[in-house]
């Protein structure tokens, strides 16, 4: 008994630290989101959630959430394949994997910057189109500050992360079922749709979940980029905080509970898919 | 065909990643009209603002990865040795941060340590600065953890206890003298992501009003044209030294323990 409560003793600090700065400080926020300024219970914070201002932020942020993790995963996916399996030279996987490595943590003000000195109104290719061919993208509506320019941006650091969990995936296709499958006189595309595919489903969903989170959470690069021009849900908690611009601190809680669901609803499907795609990857 | 997608996949993405970087150091050089120059990279580096967010920055990383290796190195240890029926529970909460936007927990902070309340580390610089040094380090948790494991899975950690137990070795010596050395390799793969991490980490410093690396560059960016620029490739070139010594080191230590 005296053993057990020694042994406890040993990761003490770690749970002291976990405890006060991440798990006390994120109930402290979900606890707000169900108390009124007395202190007592009440829904009415997350039914101040539906405020038109409110619900079109989550709408944005959610379709740019979706629309980065998409094309990230369409993207990331064709590159990681390209190299797996599609007779380039084999010395391009080290290069991609490291610069991978880098470009998925390069992310925040730095990376708004790049993107403005590349397609803001003055920047390199938004240059280079109009003197070569006279496109001018601003006048056929481009905005960078806007949902596309931010899905681009987000891109930089989504497919980089796609490329680094889907390579192993890919890696571990079995040959001898790409092979049996021949035998049976599978095309490709037959191949593709009814092996390799139904394998990779449950990595390719759960990196999609990822990459969704990934963006949806992502404060710094969107507000580099758009200063507060573009109301996604990071940007409003942030304005929130500094200055309590719905003049309400708890329908802010309220809204940094519901920001907590999604991501947390979309990294549960991850962590469940990842189990799912481990059993054939052994 | 299939040849011909592939590349044609390749090129279409590298040129997305290419052209963004091109496009920076083209732009962080314009800023003499007519003639490329460096004279952005001069105008910010000799800004005393720059030095002194950089260095609290630099600051903050490191005691951040000491921090961090304080937390993680003996706790992995001890789950390994003691409690591997904990590991799980462990696991779980190191990867916390990835799934709690950091902007909703340094929320909580503001709301939990303000001026008012039991513990008012919001209230004064000292305190702010080491609250926002352990937001670091919960960022840096899953990262540092998970190096940290892996290193450890490597080794045979029973019975190296033992030996250096039953050679008179206490608690203290044998996490410093063993098993630190033995997961080095690893705590540094983990300490140079942890870097690259905070030094140009933006919401939590803005948010705890640092004088951090992160917020300097946001304000330059909304004042400055050609300096942010220069900034984003001196970032990107941090970054790129941080993760290359990381593979380099990972590369090295990877040898050493096949050899043995």
């Amino acid at each position: 008994m005296r053993q057990i409560g020694w042994n406890w003793l040993g990761v003490l600090p770690f749970f002291a630290f976990a405890l006060l700065f991440l798990v006390l400080p994120t109930m402290n926020i979900v606890i707000g989101a169900f108390q009124n300024p007395q202190g007592e219970f009440t829904l009415a914070n997350l039914a101040g959630l539906a405020s038109p201002r409110i619900v079109s932020s989550f709408a944005i942020s959610i379709k740019i959430s979706l629309a980065s993790a998409l094309l990230g995963c369409l993207i990331g996916f064709a590159m990681a394949a390209a190299v797996v399996m599609g007779g380039v030279p084999g010395w391009i996987k080290g290069p991609l994997m490291t610069f991978s490595g880098v470009a998925s943590n390069f992310a925040g003000v730095p990376l708004a910057f790049a993107f403005i000195a590349t397609l803001g109104r003055v920047g390199l290719v938004t240059m280079l189109l109009r003197q070569w061919f006279g496109i001018n993208i601003y006048a056929m509506g481009f905005n960078l500050l806007s949902f596309w320019g931010l899905t681009l941006t987000y891109l930089f650091f989504q497919i980089p992360l796609m490329i680094l969990i889907i390579t192993p995936a890919l890696e571990g296709l079995k040959r001898e079922w790409r092979e049996a499958a021949e035998v049976l006189g599978a095309s490709t595309f037959q191949y593709w749709r009814m092996v390799a595919l139904p394998i990779l489903f449950p990595s390719l969903l759960g990196t999609f979940a990822l990459l969704f989170a990934n963006s949806f959470g992502a404060v710094a690069t969107a507000y580099a980029l758009t200063g507060s021009s573009l109301s996604i849900v990071p940007i409003m908690l942030f304005a929130q905080i500094r200055g309590d611009v719905l003049q309400d601190p708890h329908l802010g809680y309220a809204m940094a509970f519901g920001m907590i669901v999604v991501t947390g609803l979309a990294n549960l499907a991850y962590v469940v898919m990842r189990a799912r795609a481990e059993r054939w990857m052994q | 065909m299939r040849r011909v997608w592939s590349w044609a996949a390749l090129i279409v993405g590298g040129l997305y990643f290419l052209l963004p970087l091109i496009g920076t150091i083209e732009f962080s050089l314009r800023m003499r009209r007519g003639e490329y120059s460096l004279d952005a990279y001069r105008s910010v580096l000799s800004d005393p603002n720059f030095r002194a967010t950089f260095s609290y920055s630099v600051a903050m990383a490191a005691l951040t990865i000491l921090l961090g290796v304080l937390i993680v190195v003996p706790t992995a240890y001890w789950v390994r040795l003691r409690l591997p029926r904990l590991r799980p529970v462990i696991e779980f909460i190191t990867l916390l941060p990835l799934v709690i936007p950091a902007i909703v927990v340094v929320f909580g902070y503001i709301r939990l340590y303000n001026t008012s309340s039991i513990l008012p580390l919001t209230g004064t610089a000292s305190g702010t600065n080491l609250l926002l040094l352990c937001g670091y380090a919960t960022l840096a948790l899953p990262y540092m953890y998970r190096a940290v494991d892996t290193g450890l899975s490597t080794l045979d950690v029973r019975s190296l206890t033992e030996a250096a137990q039953s050679l008179g070795a206490g608690w203290a010596r044998i996490i410093v003298r063993l098993i630190l050395p033995n997961v080095l390799g690893a705590v540094m793969s983990g300490a140079f992501l942890s870097f690259a991490i905070v030094i140009g980490e933006f919401t939590m410093a803005a948010l705890l009003n640092r004088p951090a690396f992160g917020p300097y560059m946001q304000l330059l960016g909304a004042n400055r044209a050609y300096e942010p620029a220069a900034l984003a490739v001196i970032a990107f070139a941090v970054t790129w030294g941080c993760m290359g010594v990381m593979q380099l080191i990972s590369r090295l230590f990877g040898t050493r323990m096949q050899a043995k």
